[in-house]
């Protein structure tokens, strides 16, 4: 077994293994260190993964296959190049400090239990060759989130998780019916029946049915990113649930959907992706000024967050959707960093809702005389996010304006206005929550060790790559050099009728 | 190199050790610390300066290269640093000013609550601007750009329980980011154009840029520039920002961060020369500005207000220099604007500091004798910026006002009109503040308002000597042009070329010198005995031209109005709604017609779990095996 196997098999047993402990309920804590261990190995192991990753080649490495259900050409194909590496390690980051995030609860088996599970389920899906098990995984996220948001949540936590849940699955169901019709299309062309992703990247497409396959795969993972129009389950999820769960959902399975358009919609379907490129870009704008709009309009602070993440993953859509280098590797480095200014921001979110029982920022106000260090943190984070050069939000958005630029000029010309609005937006926020003087006498606790330990790690990341993304972007830069020259030299496919694409499908390829 | 590496280290250093110990240091510990980083960063500054004094030729640009900061496709960019003749002009007066103002702020922030955090944004601010004006590359200088911009915000802000305050803070980092968006779309075009952003690169290569793209560099850069050095019509911030102490009006506001447009510009000096019909914008723009900031200071009665469009209308001045191509006049100005007006900002902060706050001029009056040094160093800040011969806004404000006359007469004429202007509005201060009748009884409650301590007064006494004098800089006889040699293996290529008949060479200063004694005769006619004047003060110009509130009723309102319905309305009904509805004719399409209900969510998702459950037991049985 390489490390890969064992960075998805050792959440996996570890939510096995959770449901079993009978403990009494004084010992309940032993849970929760128990998650802690396992999600810190998984860091140790990412890590070192990170080390041993050979820079300068853009294959897989770490490869591991299996064959799996034989009969239907499923295999259990495991492999990261840079985009999964640095994914990997953002997961692992995030779910350790998720872990030691968790107080308070009631029911500490259910939740260490699904919080493994779906530790295992964004590793699988950030390293997943083979496009059923790739879904497996994919799906395999949405059960456990379920049960975070519904079970542990805040205030109408049931309706947010249906919705969430509902919105999810549509998306889902379209991704399905996209591997199914392409492999059995890929079976019809070689007679070879087969999910691998290397092996599918070869089928040969007529243009019509590349197109309907392009959005069926692209729809799902616009759900999950969340991208403009698909975004709406996105504040109400945030908002309700529990602050771990968030910073995982905002944090790390947003990135699903980025890394799914990367990982399938561009390497699958090449040819496809540039004559789309103009939807996806506009797309990617559109959600950029809509989001920070609706987010400057915000009096919630975790709305306003979500809002301002719908603003933030349009950067990242409209970097993928480039074709330069210099774009993918600002997406994928700022993939790395949303999870991570995201992650900070909820927690202290959650913080705040801890000490006031409100995100209302009418409600709040001169926290920053009554607590300076946590409004320093605050302030950091929110300028990371602003894309303050020196922190790491920059960076990736620098890449991403620059690739955009040089390929697709007056989308980068529109999307810059992001650049203000998020300045308006997050400040304006800022001003309301800690400056002024506070509307009541209640003290408001200044950040406590615990707390300030858990922020450390978040703020130590953000400085770091905004300084240095070198360790970074060196592992991620053949990569996206590969794929940028996989798309740009795809042939262009040839016209066919819409019916015929419709037939292709239907009967699994008729063409 | 070494040592340009200091000159930006100490203040770094000086900003991690004050954000770390700096509580403990306390009032005035931190102060001092936070001085004593600055002044050995001047030191350094004034190191790296012999050091390129023993070079020669091209050998006097140098480049202290550190490590790659990002890196991907075929850009990349290095944290390197660089000295050269206009850089190092650059450290020298920021370093020099940040000392005293640095020294001033111990007097100044005594007391104050929050007396060790105003040193630790004080040493970023000054980390940051010298990055600014050291970095070798566009997203090195933007780095230090932002940072300055990020630490106005903080000090501007710094006392955030005052609204008004808090709002003024946000306000220049917006204002500011509209104009950096020119400044990414202007890096994003030199790297497309010329493959580098390095200055070692774009300056020797900017000749292969054809005309078209020369214009639409310098315009985007301009337009960052606008926003930091607060020209039309992005200028309204910097007025809100004299709600930060007056120490880091002085620095921020009127000596370093807001030149920065004026060095950018400098610094692209080569893209510029190509760019015509750009450069004649920049001058009108700057020549307007000058002239509309200096009409709007003459009705201010706030003492900061009137000071701070002065500090608009300079560097009008210095843009119509640049404009004209007569980049090291722009220079020039800039240096000695720094030395007089810093000092009119703390001779004004140590009156204001004297009346308990007290910002209105109305309130003032006959303060000469109880402040001598303050007042007699306002007056030399003032002959200094009115141009009265030999003070040093005679010689430098005459070398833009010459260039620009040798390339329009009109821009000239709006000059000299403006050089009047200012002579007398700041007259005006002078009598309002320093003579008449004492008005500030009701102010301090009796007692007598009295001189700064010394600690306040050193730094005035030192600009002053350098406000009067720092026209020995630059002299306008051959030989005497030492900045003008100093800094011509930079600008050598593209300095402006005209001819002056001899009579212009004599009438033109004369005019200049003419037009300073006017201003302040008029000053001395209408202002020596008066304290108000309504004729004179009519609400247009009190008010602004009512900018700010135009782009108040129109940007700020409609904005909010426009998230706030996008926010209520179009997301939650239309954008929500029609995904919705979308939903709902599948369901109805399909005859399902039911509610998804909860119950059947979990246990549907129970059975999934269930499923995939035996499907990894089997697999990693299947795997051990």
């Amino acid at each position: 077994m390489t490390l890969l196997d064992w960075l998805i098999a050792l959440p996996a047993l570890g939510a096995l293994v959770v449901p079993m402990m009978s403990l009494p309920t004084e010992n309940q804590k032993l849970v929760r260190y128990f998650g802690i261990a396992i999600s810190l190995a998984e860091l140790g192991m990412a890590i070192g993964m990170a080390i041993v990753f050979k820079l300068h080649t853009s294959s897989y490495q770490f490869v591991t296959k299996v064959h799996w259900i034989g009969a239907f050409g499923i295999a259990w194909y495991l492999g990261a190049d840079g985009i999964s590496l640095v994914l990997v390690l953002l997961t692992a980051v995030l779910f350790a400090i998720a872990m030691f995030a968790m107080k308070g609860v009631k029911d500490y088996r259910a939740y260490v239990g699904w919080m493994l599970l779906l530790e295992a389920a964004c590793m699988g899906s950030f390293t997943a060759l083979d496009l059923f098990l790739f879904f497996v995984f994919f799906e395999l996220t949405l059960v456990p989130s379920y049960f975070l948001i519904s079970d542990f949540g805040l205030g109408a936590s049931g309706r947010a998780a249906i919705k969430f849940f509902v919105y999810t699955f549509a998306g889902s169901a379209l991704l399905l019916i996209g591997i199914v019709s392409l492999v059995f299309i890929h079976d019809h062309q070689t007679g070879h029946l087969t999910f691998s992703l290397p092996a599918l990247m070869h089928t040969k497409l007529p243009k019509d049915t590349a197109i309907l396959l392009f959005l069926a795969f692209a729809a799902a993972f616009a759900v999950k990113t969340p991208i403009f129009p698909f975004h709406t389950w996105s504040p109400d999820t945030y908002r309700a649930a529990p602050i771990p769960a968030v910073v995982i959902l905002a944090g790390v399975m947003a990135k699903l959907g980025a890394y799914g358009l990367i990982r399938f919609d561009l390497e699958l379907f090449p040819a496809t992706s540039r004559e789309l490129a103009w939807l996806m870009l506009t797309l990617g704008v559109v959600g950029i000024l809509y989001g920070a709009i609706v987010a400057a309009g915000e009096r919630d602070l975790g709305r306003m967050v979500a809002y301002s993440s719908l603003s933030h993953m349009g950067f990242i859509v409209l970097g993928i959707f480039a074709f330069s280098t210099e774009g993918l590797s600002g997406s994928t480095l700022q993939m790395v960093n949303h999870g991570i200014y995201t992650a900070a921001i909820f927690l202290l979110l959650g913080m705040i809702y801890e000490r006031r029982g409100t995100l209302d920022m009418n409600k709040l106000g001169g926290l920053q005389k009554k607590a300076p260090i946590f409004a320093a943190v605050f302030i950091l984070v929110v300028m990371g996010m602003i894309g303050l050069p020196g922190l790491n939000g920059f960076v990736g958005e620098f890449l991403i304006l620059l690739g955009t630029f040089i390929t697709h000029r007056w989308w980068a010309v529109v999307a810059v206005l992001g650049v203000v609005l998020s300045a308006v937006y997050l400040l304006w926020a800022y001003q309301r929550v800690f400056h002024g003087v506070a509307k009541d006498e209640r003290s408001f606790r200044d950040l406590a060790p615990r707390e300030a330990l858990l922020l450390l790690p978040l703020v130590a990341i953000i400085v770091f790559l905004g300084i240095y993304p070198i360790p970074l972007l060196s592992r991620i830069n053949p990569t996206t050099s590969a794929i940028v020259h996989h798309v740009k030299t795809a042939p262009a496919l040839t016209n066919s009728s819409v019916s015929s694409a419709v037939a292709s499908i239907t009967t699994g390829g008729a063409k | 190199m070494v040592v340009l590496g200091l000159v930006v280290g100490f203040p770094l250093l000086g900003f991690l050790l004050l954000l770390a110990f700096g509580r403990r240091m306390g009032d005035p510990g931190a102060g001092w610390f936070g001085t004593i980083a600055v002044a050995s960063s001047f030191v350094a500054a004034v190191g790296t300066w012999i050091f390129l004094l023993t070079k020669h030729g091209s050998s006097r640009t140098q480049v202290l290269h550190l490590f790659t900061w990002f890196q991907a496709g075929g850009f990349r960019v290095n944290i390197s640093f660089r000295a050269d003749p206009l850089s190092v002009v650059m450290i020298l007066f920021v370093t020099g000013v940040a000392t005293l103002i640095h020294l001033y702020s111990i007097g100044y922030m005594k007391r104050d609550a929050r007396f060790h955090q105003f040193f630790v944004y004080l040493n970023l601010f000054v980390f940051s601007m010298l990055v600014l004006v050291t970095a070798n590359n566009l997203p090195l200088t933007f780095l230090g750009w932002e940072g300055v911009g990020a630490c106005s915000y903080w000090l501007i802000s710094f006392w955030f329980e005052r609204p008004t305050a808090a709002s003024a803070g946000k306000k220049a980092f917006i204002i500011n980011r509209i104009g950096d968006m020119g400044f990414m779309l202007g890096t994003f075009l030199v790297f497309m154009q010329l493959h580098s952003v390095s200055y070692s690169k774009i300056l020797p290569g900017a000749h292969q840029l054809s005309t078209g793209t020369a214009e639409a560099i310098a315009l985007l850069f301009f337009l960052a520039a606008a926003g930091k050095s607060a020209q039309l019509p992005l200028f309204t911030w910097l007025l809100d920002a004299m709600e930060g102490p007056t120490p880091v009006s002085a620095l921020i506001h009127a000596a370093t961060m807001v030149t920065a447009g004026v060095y950018l510009m400098a610094r692209l000096s080569p893209i510029l020369a190509l760019a015509h019909a750009a450069s004649m914008t920049i001058a009108i723009i700057g020549v307007i500005t000058a002239f509309v900031a200096a009409m709007a200071a003459t009705a201010q009665t706030d003492i900061k207000k009137i000071v701070a469009f002065s500090t608009v209308s300079q560097l009008g001045y210095m843009m119509l220099g640049i404009g004209t191509g007569a980049y090291v006049a722009a220079i020039f100005l800039m240096v000695t604007h720094a030395f007089y007006k810093a000092l009119i900002f703390l001779s004004s902060g140590s009156v204001i500091h004297s009346l308990d706050n007290e910002q209105s001029i109305r309130k003032m009056g006959a303060l000469a004798k109880l402040m001598p040094i303050t007042a007699w160093t306002m007056i030399i800040a003032w002959l200094s910026i009115a141009g009265v011969p030999p003070f040093s806004g005679f010689f430098s404000k005459g070398s833009i006002l010459e260039d620009a006359f040798g390339r329009n007469e009109l821009l000239w004429v709006v000059g000299v009109v403006t050089a009047l202007l200012t002579a007398y509005y700041m007259g005006r201060l002078v009598f309002v503040v320093f003579y008449g009748k004492a008005r500030w009884q009701e102010v301090t409650h009796g007692h007598d308002p009295h001189e700064s301590p010394r600690i306040m007064t050193i730094p005035l006494i030192v600009l002053a000597i350098a406000a009067a004098t720092a026209g020995l800089l630059n002299l306008p006889y051959s030989g005497l042009r030492f900045l003008h040699d100093w800094l011509a293996p930079v600008f050598g290529s593209s300095l402006v070329s005209y001819h002056l008949s001899s009579a212009e060479k004599v009438l033109l200063p004369a005019t200049d010198a003419v037009v300073a004694l006017l201003g302040v005769l008029f000053a001395w006619r209408l202002w020596r005995n008066h304290s108000q004047r309504r004729e004179l003060e009519p609400a247009v110009l009190f008010r602004g031209w009512y900018i700010d509130t135009l782009y108040d009723k129109t940007f700020a309102r409609g904005g909010t109005a426009l998230a706030k319905f996008t926010d209520h309305v179009i997301d939650p009904t239309v954008i929500d709604g029609a995904v919705g509805g979308v939903a709902w004719l599948f369901r109805w399409v399909g005859g399902l017609g039911k509610k998804v209900q909860s119950g059947l969510v979990r246990s549907y998702l129970l059975i999934m779990v269930a499923g995939i459950v035996v499907v990894v037991v089997y697999v990693l049985v299947s795997a051990a095996r």
